[in-house]
């Protein structure tokens, strides 16, 4: 019982940054678990290996596989195998969409301990403590797993730095388990960049969250915006209420905002999804009535105050 | 035709809230129940699928003590045809791999042809129930529904899952299978104030683990994938606020995009 297994995570033949995060989680678990094995799922497996080839990874294993693309019952008896056959002591993997899929079935079915979105992980006196969030984000919550002999967990994205040092881990191949799955990936859909706008490319950010009310108030943000020189992007909730359409949303499922260096987040109370892919944004402003709103926590300025009030007199001064 | 829907009550924090006792969870005075939010999604998204039907049957599954009869009530007044609720005090301390075995036993019970839960709680956000209750069934399952195309009585159904960055992907998936729905999926609908009335009157049947042929072992804190060993308050990193009325606000905040622009340009 020992070793730490990273479950690479990839999609459309390119890995997912995600998995260069957890080579830097591992690090820290390795002085009470030995070795880094990292497990690279896919039809093609190989192809992917260059960008793996990092410090802190001993091994790449290697397993074909029928589905090209993620499937939760390929992922689970491929993983499944693997943790029978070495036995590790903590298996890595993102807190993703992905993992969404297979996780919990994984720790289910093998008698896991399993904690999910972890952002951080360290032995406590012999002990694996996973400290993940709770009410909201309110508090956090220190986990342990008592009798378990594998440990899974889904870390959170950017809670660990990027892996980046170049170096030779040995490969070996690994025969996955012939399964037949019940369910079959087919086609992958990009939202369309609707109405002229690409958030991806946008510099300058305002946001419009629930707090906007009604969909009759979104006319006076977007007025706002324009006077600003900023494009008007949004929050989940009104994109999906349909006041502004799906390609204007930012956060981890819309549009990745990865240009944006000014983000002004206007009546967004900052759902854990919304704040983790804004996290990179240099300089977030938040407005906002609740001073206890989560997004003042990863705001660099923060303004308390009724939002249309603060927006009228910043649309008097542009 | 049946599906059943796993709701779940989930707990939001009054502002000035207190750690209970043994500092393993929050002081249960503070807390606010409510309908996890993604819940009602799943629920609308049942819903719809027996009126597209005609005839078919909505089973809204709790576990929770019988403060969580308010969510299935709800439920019932939204279009949920029964309610089931799952409780005994040995479920206390439960994670989620614990509270899946519960609702895998409902689900043997009731022989649904689909099952659905929310991507995750808007409490303690494991994103893991669902899926878990798909293992214990040893169902199909897929996660972060946005869209569903599934005629009841079909052998197949086809749905889109999103994925990050504002990308779908289509899959397709056998029957019985386990989904959890993502927000969006549908409009949920507002209950009329006659069907919350007529909510009122319908049972809610109250099942105890033992019911499920589930021993002590396979619930609560010894049935649990991980163990809460204490809850803190983090020490938050605030943002440096910008004061005064809103007049002084803006020209700060003015001065901080001109700024920007300045750098920008």
């Amino acid at each position: 019982m020992s070793g730490i297994l990273i479950i690479a995570e990839h999609r459309r033949g390119e890995l997912r940054p995600q998995t260069l995060e957890l080579v830097t989680a591992a690090q820290a678990l390795r002085s009470g678990a030995a070795g880094v094995s990292l497990a690279l799922i896919g039809k093609a497996p190989d192809a992917l290996l260059p960008a793996l080839h990092l410090a802190g990874v001993d091994e790449i294993i290697t397993v074909s596989v029928d589905a090209a693309e993620f499937d939760p019952e390929t992922y689970e008896s491929s993983v499944g195998a693997l943790i029978q056959a070495r036995s590790p002591a903590i298996v890595l993997i993102p807190h993703s969409v992905d993992s969404f899929g297979y996780a919990a079935a994984l720790a289910a079915k093998h008698g896991l301990g399993f904690a999910t979105d972890v952002f951080d992980a360290r032995f406590v006196d012999g002990t694996l403590v996973a400290t993940r969030g709770g009410y909201g984000q309110k508090v956090h919550v220190e986990v342990d797993f008592p009798g378990r002999r594998t440990v899974l967990l889904a870390l959170r994205g950017n809670s660990f730095k990027p892996a980046e040092t170049p170096a030779t881990p040995r490969i070996t191949a690994f025969a996955a388990p012939l399964i037949v799955s019940r369910s079959t990936p087919r086609e992958f859909i990009e939202l369309p960049a609707a109405d002229d706008v690409d958030m991806t490319a946008a510099e300058f950010i305002l946001t419009i969250g629930r707090g906007i009310g009604e969909e009759a108030n979104v006319g006076q943000f977007r007025e706002l915006a324009d006077a600003l020189g900023a494009t008007l992007g949004c929050s989940r909730p009104i994109a999906d209420a349909g006041w502004l359409p799906k390609s204007r949303q930012v956060g981890q499922s819309g549009k990745t905002a990865s240009a944006c260096k000014l983000y002004i987040a206007m009546g967004v109370s900052g759902a854990i999804q919304h704040l983790a892919g804004m996290k990179h944004v240099s300089t977030i402003v938040a407005v906002n009535s609740d001073a206890n709103a989560s997004i003042f926590g990863v705001a660099k300025y923060g303004v308390v105050g009724d939002i249309f009030a603060v927006a009228e007199e910043l649309r008097k001064r542009f | 035709m049946k599906i059943m829907v796993a709701v779940k009550q989930v707990v939001s924090l009054d502002e000035d809230f207190e750690l209970r006792a043994d500092g393993r969870d929050v002081d249960p005075d503070f807390f606010v129940r409510d309908l996890n939010e993604w819940d009602d999604f799943s629920l609308e998204e049942a819903v719809k699928i027996k009126e597209a039907a005609g005839a078919a049957e909505v089973v809204a599954v709790c576990i929770g003590s019988d403060e969580a009869d308010d969510v299935l009530r709800k439920c019932l007044a939204k279009g949920a045809d029964r309610a089931i609720r799952v409780w005994d005090d040995a479920i206390e301390g439960s994670d989620p791999i614990a509270i899946a075995r519960i609702l895998a036993a409902v689900a043997k019970r009731e022989s649904p042809d689909l099952l659905f839960a929310g991507v995750q709680s808007s409490d303690q956000a494991f994103a893991a129930t669902g899926i878990a209750t798909g293992a214990f069934l040893d169902w199909p399952h897929a996660a972060v529904l946005t869209q569903l195309n599934y005629t009841p009585g079909a052998t197949r159904a086809v749905f889109r899952r999103e994925l990050e960055g504002g990308l779908l992907h289509e899959v397709e998936i056998h029957c019985p299978a386990v989904l959890t729905i993502q927000l969006g999926i549908n409009t949920p609908r507002y209950a009329s104030l006659r069907s919350i009335k007529q909510a009122a009157a319908k049972p809610i049947e109250v099942l105890a683990p033992g019911d499920l042929g589930l021993s002590d072992a396979e619930i609560g804190e010894a049935g649990s994938a991980s163990r809460v060993r204490r809850m803190f308050v983090p020490d938050k990193a605030q943002a440096q606020l910008l004061e005064g009325d809103a007049a002084a606000q803006a020209d700060k905040l003015a001065a901080i995009i001109r700024d920007f622009k300045g750098e920008a340009a």
